[in-house]
């Protein structure tokens, strides 16, 4: 049997640039300029303002941090439900150490969430790759643990911002050429993050697993392996949550993070990130996270009472989902009908 | 049954009905162990805490856990068939304030009943065509619509609450049978209960749902409609908020946007220590009835020797976290047993 | 002496050494013992068939030799050397490759990635090289003769496709041992050649490949040596040249085995089943035929001609555009498996494990899933009620279960087949549909199936079988129909059936068909 016509053996750079225009990441990136610019138009002080710039790129920088480590354990096609407990943990952490130590060095203050979160990760993922038990069920049940141990320890306690150091507190506003400090932080992880998850082989077996488990198993990729790794960073991605937070707004109590696996979750899935894994990109969930809270924050101006933010969340969540299904079934028929013509 | 049955050879074999004796069927289940569980911590509380055996704490306790009785009785039979609910409490909320809205129009308590429970139907039918006739995972719609049906409620009251309602649905609200100290609504909730079970566990139908947590392509071409029973279930489900919802308004009389947060993850606790499988295809309704009375039994304890919520949280978690632990390794130690370790020694050649 | 294969060529002697062996393997799982005592040798330059019934321990042999399973005593070398595979991914850097009848590849990754899975070339930094990686991927592609792109998603090929892919990844992957398990069950014929192609290319490179098929023309036609196996226990290793299809049957069922496909001769009484004109785009084209009491129908054809899709189409379980189906004179008034039941209409699918059965549900759970309604008092139903119905089926169709309550998974092929027909037949319907009635079966319990599709057809059940082995179609139809592409190519009477102009039909359009 003799092939045709050869496959080229360099990817066009029109096909390049073809998938790239038409990707869901660059369509959630329009999505967001259009609604900034609607805003903007309506009321330009909402960018132009010398904060304006400035917390359009902030706020959401925390919620995406945490997305990024979520959108690796849904790729895995599981999800960690227990992400907003450990960001409150973290920040009440670190607003301790900041209280009991003054003059704790802020980049070791980062290290030290970073790695309290990744412990928190651990106990999750143990349970779950270890014990073959449903990651929901596990998570569950780390929310309401880690939570309840941040309420005891809070107890009837409050930190507030006057209680930490400037130079920390500072950082949480500050900015480089611009982009504020924290942005600059979320970005670097999300530029590591996403080399990793499309370069590396430990990348692409995260996508193997959640594409199909059985043949991840039947192939020897070190699933297990994996499913931990993926929890570790997720809790590290959450525990850098809690530092960020507790830097940009200091003033911590017991319920910080309260939510946050929701809006994580639904970053993801408006970002294209597939719940049931396999598919989609930590890029996607960062630029899900900051149509997510942009869009609250622009709707009053919009003229839509910020009552109906959640509202406009959960319908965001829905059109993003039944896009997926959409594109999904033309892809099938067309790749089915590329077969039968083949 | 007649032209076959005749014609095809007589039965030659009996088979025994149950593979192992009966003890071990009707004890060894995970429903039994987690309302063993029950009896025992019902029975230290009894004796540690006091004044907690008496029939006014006992009504406390049930008052404060109805609204999970309700939902869980419908979030079982979805989570069995594989699917999940996560909009519940987001309904309750939403039934809430439309009880508080219907009353404050001058509607009339049963009117406003009426009208909330047809939002529940609608929303539950919202969840279930999104996910039977454009199949979209059951995760991913109830989390939308968790944030949906709650921006709803919030945006239609805001931050404000409405807090009169009619006195004679008050007080039936909060009334107790003779001197028991059993809420008059266990009346309502037996008589669910009843129904319930029935339906999941006597009838054609309630087989259907399990054969669609177990197999669904089976189910399928066994004849069973799998997209209408899973429609009817997410209706079920919305419905049993939305009665949780108004005897929420009614009890705590206030309906506010933000009622409930967080009770689908309550539930969804509930639900799981009682011995449904979030893989589906397994559970039974007497233990969701006992994972809803552990967690408040508990929670009623504790407060009442003044130990705070968040101990419930942990535990709460904990039991979690144990008991789907328990089941793996119960299926490990099976595993065990049929499979002896491969030994890979070589002993001598054939 | 000197050998000759199949083709012609010279069979590799015995002196060399084998390039992998194994001697008295045996392998238990608690009581069950799935290996008592297995030898195999695989020389270089060869493509050694092993055959034997199913429950013969072929597969638990391919999962030992995959590093799976560990053996529980035998020894096992490559080149003469012990080895011991802990798991797959030693036995795959050992050379040993497995192409499972169904492949798994991932739907989500491209189909660079999944031959390169686990093994991407890297660079610094551990990054992967997508040119060079896209770049032998298209090699291989070139080499076995294929035109599939290389970027696009896994999702959606056809299984032909996904197999060569399979071995794509083995040759990338240098394997010394190709194991092939049942290659050929899902494939059409111009497929199955393109596969014997790549096959034989592979041997003459000098390695050693195995080959397992219930199907003895393709053993016959591929093969230079044939091992069989019965119960666990190796029987005896051949070459082709030197025995013949009868011998090989006799050694795996220990038996002489007359009367495979007893057909009786019944009467044939009014049309059961009547489908006119059904189509559904793409699918099936205006397929006509009728079935009659007392008849077998044979529904032949190749492997994606369509012939499930209409079977599943007359159920109810999938769509159709246009046509009708009528049963017993009355037209079926919807599209739905419920529907379909309550006319009288039964399907066995295809898929036992995942369509004709709820694996994990009890044996009388499954025995009475489709006459539930019937069983009802006042719109309940208890599982007294279910068990009582479920002793009579199970004890007519003599299923071996230890129990009512015992899980459906845990039996046999031939019984869960038995099961599932159980089902239907407790169902009393008038039109059984049969997809593939012995596929995975053991030769005893096959003979059992045949006999009791006869014995309903002399009852006057209408029957419309679905089969893909040609034997079980001459032997048992009234009449054969056949399709190819979704198209009804030609009607033949039993008298005038052959192999050849079934064959025939099944591969030509229906203009070329006499």
């Amino acid at each position: 049997m003799s092939v045709a016509t050869a496959t080229p053996v360099r990817v066009s750079l029109g096909s390049r640039v073809w998938s790239l225009v038409s990707s869901r990441e660059t369509g959630i990136f329009l999505a967001l300029a259009l609604v900034v610019i609607a805003t903007t138009i309506k009321n330009p002080e909402f960018l132009f303002s010398s904060d304006g710039w400035r917390d359009l790129l902030l706020t959401p920088s925390i919620v995406a941090v945490v997305a990024i480590g979520q959108a690796v354990v849904i790729i895995t096609r599981s999800v960690d439900l227990s992400v907003g407990s450990i960001v409150g943990l973290s920040a009440y952490l670190v607003g301790t150490l900041f209280v009991a130590f003054p003059g704790f060095p802020v980049p070791l203050m980062f290290g030290v969430g970073i790695a309290f979160g990744a412990l928190l990760g651990l106990v999750n993922g143990a349970l779950i790759a270890f014990g073959k038990v449903p990651a929901m069920v596990i998570t569950l049940g780390t929310l309401y643990a880690f939570r309840g141990i941040n309420v005891a320890w809070t107890g009837s306690n409050r930190i507030n911002a006057s209680d930490m150091p400037d130079d920390f507190l500072n950082l949480g506003t500050q900015q480089i050429l611009s982009i504020p400090v924290l942005t600059i932080i979320a970005l670097v992880i999300l530029i590591v993050v996403a080399w990793y998850m499309a370069n590396t082989r430990g990348g692409r077996e995260f996508y193997a697993i959640g594409s199909d488990p059985d043949a991840a198993e039947l192939y020897g990729l070190a699933k297990t392996k994996r499913v931990l790794i993926a929890f570790v960073a997720s809790g590290a991605a959450s525990g850098l949550g809690g530092v960020l937070f507790a830097a940009r707004y200091g003033t911590i109590n017991s319920q910080v993070g309260d939510g946050f696996e929701l809006q994580a979750i639904g970053a993801a899935v408006i970002g294209g990130v597939a719940i049931v894994g396999g598919s989609g990109t930590v890029l996607g969930a960062v630029f899900g996270a900051y149509l997510l809270l942009t869009i609250n924050r622009c709707l009053p101006i919009l003229g839509i009472p910020d009552f109906w933010q959640r509202a406009v969340t959960g319908a965001l969540i829905i059109g993003a989902i039944i896009l997926d299904r959409v594109l999904a079934n033309r892809q099938a028929k067309r790749l089915v009908a590329e077969r039968d013509a083949a | 049954m007649t032209s076959l049955t005749a014609a095809t050879p007589a039965p030659t074999r009996t088979y025994a009905d149950h593979g192992r004796p009966a003890w071990r069927r009707l004890l060894l289940t995970r429903e039994m162990a987690i309302i063993f569980l029950l009896i025992v911590v019902l029975a230290v509380a009894s004796v540690v805490v006091p004044k907690f055996a008496t029939p006014v704490t006992m009504g406390y306790l049930l008052f404060d856990i109805t609204p999970l009785l309700f939902i869980a009785l419908a979030m079982a039979p979805v989570m069995i068939t594989g699917d999940i609910d996560l909009s519940v409490g987001s309904m309750v909320g939403l039934s809430s304030v439309t009880v508080g809205l219907c009353s404050q129009a001058g509607l009339g308590i049963p009117v406003a009943m009426l009208v909330a429970l047809l939002v529940g139907a609608v929303g539950g039918a919202v969840n279930g065509l999104l996910i039977t006739r454009i199949g979209l995972p059951a995760l991913a719609v109830t989390i939308g619509t968790l944030a949906l049906y709650r921006g709803i409620a919030v945006g239609l009251l805001g931050t404000t609450a409405i807090t009169t309602f009619d006195k004679w649905w008050t007080t039936l609200i909060k009334s107790k049978i003779g001197t028991t100290g059993v809420p008059t609504v266990m009346i309502l909730f037996v008589v669910l209960l009843a129904a319930f079970t029935i339906m999941l566990h006597f009838t054609p139908f309630g087989r259907g749902v399990f054969a669609i947590g177990l197999s669904k392509d089976a189910a399928v071409f066994s004849g069973v409609n799998a997209e209408r029973t899973r429609l009817i279930l997410f209706v079920l489900s919305g419905l049993m908020a939305a009665l949780a919802g108004i005897y929420y308004a009614l009890y705590y009389t206030s309906a506010r946007g933000d009622n409930a947060t967080g009770m689908e993850l309550q539930v969804i606790a509930a639900v799981v220590l009682g011995g449904v499988s979030v893989f589906g295809g397994r559970g039974a309704l007497h233990g969701v009835i006992a994972g809803v009375l552990l967690i408040g039994v508990l929670s009623k304890a504790l407060q009442l020797v003044n130990i705070t919520s968040d101990v419930v949280s942990i535990i709460t978690g904990v039991l979690l976290v144990l008991s789907v632990m328990a089941g793996s390794v119960m299926n490990w130690v099976q595993s065990r047993r049929v499979r002896p370790a491969p030994a890979s020694t070589p002993t001598k050649t054939s | 002496m000197e050998r000759f294969n199949a083709n012609g060529g010279p069979v590799q002697s015995n002196d060399a050494t084998p390039v992998l062996e194994l001697k008295g393997v045996s392998k238990s799982f608690g009581a069950v013992i799935a290996l008592r005592t297995a030898d195999l040798a695989l020389y270089a330059n060869s493509i050694h068939a092993v055959v034997g019934e199913n429950g013969a321990g072929k597969s638990t042999l391919v999962k030992i030799m995959a590093g799976l399973y560990q053996r529980d005593a035998g020894t096992f070398t490559l080149d003469g050397k012990p080895v011991d595979f802990r798991t797959t991914a030693e036995a795959k850097a050992a050379g040993i490759a497995v192409i499972y009848q169904e492949p798994t590849l991932f739907p989500d990754l491209s189909v660079t990635e999944n031959v390169f899975m686990g093994r991407q070339p890297t660079g610094r930094f551990g990054r992967i090289d997508k040119a060079a990686m896209r770049a032998e991927v298209i090699g291989l592609m070139e080499r076995l003769g294929v035109r599939i792109d290389p970027d696009r998603p896994a999702e959606g090929l056809s299984i032909a496709d996904q197999q060569i892919i399979e071995i794509a990844k083995a040759i990338s992957l240098d394997a010394r041992v190709l194991i092939m398990d049942e290659p050929t069950a899902a494939l059409s014929g111009v497929e199955v050649d393109r596969l014997f192609a790549v096959a034989r290319s592979l041997r003459d490179e000098g390695r050693a490949l195995m080959f397992i098929s219930h199907r003895f023309d393709e053993v016959f036609a591929l093969c230079d040596t044939v091992t069989v196996m019965r119960d666990g226990t190796y029987i005896s290793t051949d070459a082709i040249v030197d025995t013949s299809v009868p011998e090989i049957v006799r050694r795996m069922v220990g038996r002489d085995v007359n009367e495979l496909f007893p057909k009786q001769v019944a009467a044939v009484g009014r049309p059961l089943l009547e489908v006119t004109n059904l189509s559904q785009p793409g699918v099936f084209h205006d397929i006509s035929f009728t079935v009659c009491a007392g008849e077998i129908v044979a529904l032949a054809g190749l492997v994606g001609a369509g012939r499930s899709e209409v079977a599943r189409a007359i159920f109810g379980v999938d769509p159709y555009a246009s046509g009708t189906v009528t049963v017993d004179g009355k037209r079926l008034a919807g599209r739905s498996p419920s529907i379909a039941m309550k006319a009288g209409v039964a399907l066995v699918p295809e898929d036992r494990r995942k369509q004709g059965l709820v694996v994990d549900a009890t044996v009388s759970s499954n025995i009475t899933d489709a006459i539930r309604d019937t069983l009802t008092r006042l719109g309940l139903v208890t599982v007294r009620r279910e068990n009582s119905e479920a002793q009579v089926w199970a004890s007519k169709l003599e299923v071996k279960t230890a129990a009512l309550d015992s899980v459906v998974g845990t039996l046999s092929g031939g019984n869960q087949q038995k099961v599932v027909l159980a089902k239907w037949l407790a169902a009393n319907p008038k039109v059984l549909i049969i997809d593939e009635p012995t596929r995975g079966i053991d030769v005893g319990t096959k003979s059992e199936v045949h006999r009791m599709m006869s014995e309903l057809a002399g009852i006057g059940l209408a029957i419309l079988m679905i089969s893909s082995e040609l034997p079980e179609v001459l032997g048992m139809a009234d009449r054969v129909l056949v399709m190819r592409e979704g198209h009804l190519t030609a009607t033949i009477d039993r008298a005038e059936a052959t192999a050849e102009n079934v064959m025939f039909a099944a591969t030509h359009a229906s203009e070329e068909v006499a």
